[in-house]
């Protein structure tokens, strides 16, 4: 049953056992289901990140503001490479679809690839940024900076983590259906960091303005 | 090589934690001793330890806070006793550094690691029983919960021994939090075993959350479950939104603390004040995960107890779920003295004050299931209406705590710890004891002893009142909580009445533990083979007591509200032939106890700053997860066979 189903056929036809009402569901709607919570908790954390974020992004202290450390097109750069590893991601989660383990891990590759590139990227801001003084124990802005870029770097690196074990799960267990499930739960977890990011980038990069 | 951890950590100049930490190592190597001797290990491995059963993790939560209860309330003894003597020129005989440790200790030992266990506890134990299925949405995750909750709990007791404990208060407020200001462990202790132990909430939360929404029994459609569901199913999606707040501001303040940071700092730019918001924008929903499934209990037992549906079915689940929104839209009313405008202490009271709303609806949905009931006063009933009554009173000093001007009079107040001692005593550890006493049949295959549990009742309602009431007065006379000593010895006499009341709520907790006891050892003349002691409405006392491990021989199809009552009246469906299949149950897992294994000493060494051991910990954490990632064969059957010589044998035994 596709997904559109699930929204169009409780109206559709009156005779029919209401959703509600059908028993238990079957384990790959659960499984995904407790993932999109998992995720909704998740962009919670990151909401009171944000939160701290935006009340401190004013006390700089005395030293140097958004508008002066923040380079807009390094920015950019980085999250091309996070979209477009969100683009790789699908592509790789239409291979799993199709069962092919060769696709599955070029795209898994690129998508490593990429989201490497964005964490290197970001790490070398960080060392250039403290390099210039504006480390995170400088204000209350930068603290508040680096946990929370830092937060999202840290999940982006996790999924990395996860991502390598999943392709050792597809190489040694193929696909079963409970591997097939994590690959799509580890794609969930990588489009919403995407998500997230557009958050960061909004609020966090192009809100720094003299 | 151990990084802060010297022998001065071990208080021996202070006679009394030194005693008590012996007395508790005792007990502990005693009973792993004779746990060990009698050869009882494998089996507690194998049953209860590497459990996944819901049914089983539901009664370790409840145990577990149990005996926390007990470390919580030696706490409040001390508390009350000292105030009882330390008048005008009489210190008393707890230094203030101790003291300090104390309040702290009671009130952080209280919410996490007596009221969740509690309300997880039952909703680990009722929860799926209710929804006529045979486990929650996922099984080892729920062990893993369970095991990083008794982390939390084993760090914070450890920092009884080695070390201390934080001077701050339960809620940590900085900049008093701070490193500057509190250079010790007692900080660090708090935050950790508070970071481990709410990974398994949030994880609990997900799992409860998950198994209302997708695993019901056929039929049971969203106007027919239970309201205890429905009521952890409010207390879990506040859980899943509310946590990951909390999670984010102590990792603030853990960055503050240890790389320098200056989130919650005097200087640097940090802001105070933004912890004490996100604390609350945790902790008032927090209120309501206690709670709401208190009032799920005690719906099931006043329904159950009058012999009659819950009164107004659904202004119960429209209550219970306005309330789930309206606790988000409150939290600035503890603190209205922070000094924001007249506009924003105005809009978070008229808030407060409409959460009474929802609230009196339930209050009047009991009474009037109640009215015209048959109403039998047993022990869990008895709980019920000492709530009510405990409640509605409390309810109202938080109406008039919820009006600014007052409030600034009263804040920080006896008076508040009147007021939430008013709420948490009646409302949460009355359902809890409520839930206990209904449930422990269910679990254990022999009710509770009355006699007993009614005592108890007794002795708390009346503890409670000679505890709390002279506490409002206290408040009003200008009291202020967290002092070790006053000068006001006018005060004296009520403070000996809260004492006096502190050891009738003693006496409580003592048969509640005798009731335990002697229920166990007198089972045999308790036992109750029907599996359903009360005439029970819903599905949990359809089936054996204790139940067997796949919950249900057969999954039971639901056709309306008060499932169980509906078949009882149709007559049990003597003539259809049960067709029984073949279950798959989940195998038991030791990752979950492996994992809080590792992140115990991952916290503890943090604690200690040991970065070696943090980095051993965080590795046994990640391998044992990935460890089990790898392991696909997760289910046995169930041979259709052994399903059905239970059900034969449950047919002999049941009395006619």
């Amino acid at each position: 049953m596709s997904v559109t189903d699930a929204f169009t056929r409780p109206g559709a036809a009156k005779d029919e056992v209401p959703y509600s009402e059908r028993g238990p569901a079957s384990i790959e709607s659960v499984a995904g289901f407790g993932f999109w919570l998992f995720l909704l908790s998740d962009v919670v954390m990151f909401s009171a990140l944000f939160a701290a974020y935006a009340v401190l992004a004013n006390h700089t202290a005395g030293g140097p503001d958004g508008a002066r450390l923040f380079d807009k097109g390094y920015v950019l750069l980085e999250t091309a490479c996070l979209l477009f590893s969100s683009f790789t991601c699908g592509l790789c989660a239409l291979a799993i679809e199709k069962r092919s383990a060769a696709a599955t891990y070029l795209w898994a590759a690129v998508t490593f690839a990429l989201g490497a590139a964005f964490i290197g990227l970001e790490i070398s801001e960080f060392v250039r940024m403290i390099g210039e003084g504006a480390s995170p124990t400088r204000s209350a802005f930068l603290s508040a900076f680096f946990t929370l870029v830092g937060t999202h770097g840290l999940h982006v690196s996790l999924g990395l983590v996860w991502l390598v074990a999943m392709m050792a799960q597809v190489a040694t267990l193929g696909f079963l259906p409970i591997v097939v499930r994590r690959l799509l739960c580890f794609t969930l977890f990588w489009h919403a960091l995407d998500i997230v990011w557009i958050g960061v980038f909004t609020i966090v990069y192009l809100g720094a303005h003299a | 090589m151990l990084g802060k951890l010297t022998w001065d950590a071990i208080p021996f100049d202070q006679p009394i934690p030194l005693l008590t930490s012996v007395v508790v190592i005792l007990a502990l190597g005693g009973t792993a001793a004779l746990v060990v001797w009698k050869g009882w290990l494998p089996y507690l491995w194998r049953e209860w330890i590497t459990s996944v059963d819901h049914k089983r993790l539901g009664c370790m939560y409840f145990l577990l806070g149990l005996v926390m209860l007990v470390r919580g309330f030696a706490d409040a003894l001390m508390m009350r006793s000292q105030l009882a003597l330390a008048a005008g020129n009489a210190p008393g005989y707890l230094p203030p550094e101790h003291y300090n440790q104390i309040f702290s200790a009671h009130g952080t030992i209280m919410i996490f690691f007596v009221a969740m266990p509690f309300v997880i506890g039952l909703m680990n134990f009722a929860v799926p029983l209710q929804l006529g299925v045979r486990d929650v949405a996922f099984p080892v995750l729920n062990s893993v919960s369970f095991w990083l909750t008794a982390s939390g709990v084993l760090l914070v007791n450890v920092s009884l021994v080695i070390g201390e404990f934080a001077k701050t208060g339960w809620v940590a407020y900085p900049p008093l939090s701070e490193l500057a200001y509190s250079p010790g462990v007692g900080v660090d202790y708090y935050l950790w075993s508070l970071q481990i132990s709410g990974v398994g909430t949030l994880l609990t939360g997900i799992n409860f959350t998950t198994t209302i929404l997708k695993l019901r029994a056929p039929g049971m459609g969203y106007g027919r479950m239970p309201v205890f569901c429905w009521t952890a199913l409010a207390s879990n999606l506040l859980i899943v939104a509310a946590f990951p707040i909390l999670t984010a501001t102590f990792a603030m303040l853990l960055l503050d603390r240890y790389l320098g940071f200056h989130f919650f700092t005097n200087d640097g730019g940090g802001s105070a004040m933004m912890y004490v918001n996100l604390f609350w924008a945790w902790g008032h929903p927090e209120v309501y995960i206690l709670v709401l499934p208190a009032f799920g209990v005690y719906s099931e037992v006043v329904a159950t107890f009058s012999g009659k549906p819950l009164f107004g079915y659904r202004s119960m689940v429209a209550a219970t779920l306005g309330i789930c929104v309206l606790s988000f839209m409150v939290w600035l009313h503890h603190f209205f003295t922070m000094g924001a405008n007249a506009d924003v202490n105005a809009f978070f009271g008229v808030l407060s004050m409409v959460i009474a709303v929802p609230t009196g609806v339930k209050v009047f949905n009991w009474i009037f299931t109640l009215y015209g009931g048959r109403v039998r006063f047993t022990s869990p009933l008895l709980w019920a209406l000492g709530f009510i009554c405990t409640f509605v009173i409390g309810g109202m000093t938080g109406v008039l705590l919820a009006i600014p001007p007052a409030d600034f009079v009263l804040h920080n107040s006896l008076f508040l710890v009147a007021h939430f001692h008013n709420v948490i005593i009646g409302g949460v550890v009355f359902g809890a004891l409520a839930g206990y006493t209904y449930w422990f049949p269910k679990a254990f295959g022999f009710v509770l002893d009355e006699r007993l549990g009614k005592a108890s009742f007794w002795c708390w309602l009346v503890g409670f009142y000679l505890a709390f009431m002279p506490l409002y007065a206290l408040g009003l006379m200008g009291a202020t909580r967290r002092i070790q000593h006053y000068s006001e010895t006018g005060w004296q006499p009520l403070m000996i009445v809260a004492f006096v009341g502190a050891l009738v709520i003693l006496m409580g907790i003592l048969f509640t533990i005798l009731q335990l006891v002697v229920s166990i050892r007198r089972r045999e003349a308790l036992r109750d083979r029907t599996g359903d002691p009360w005439n029970g409405r819903t599905l949990e006392w359809s089936i054996a007591s204790p139940p067997p491990p796949w919950n249900f021989s057969e999954l039971p199809h639901v056709e309306g509200t008060d499932a169980y009552w509906g078949m009882k009246q149709a007559g049990r469906r003597a003539d259809a032939e049960p067709r029984f299949e073949a279950i798959h149950l989940p195998r038991p897992s030791a990752v979950g106890v492996v994992i809080a294994f590792f992140a115990s000493f991952g916290g503890f060494a943090m604690v200690w700053h040991i970065w070696w051991l943090a980095i051993i910990g965080l590795i046994g954490v990640t391998i044992a997860a990935l460890a089990h990632g790898w392991i696909v064969h997760r289910e046995f059957e169930v041979p259709v066979e052994e399903i059905v010589a239970f059900e034969r044998q449950r047919l002999l035994e049941r009395p006619s």
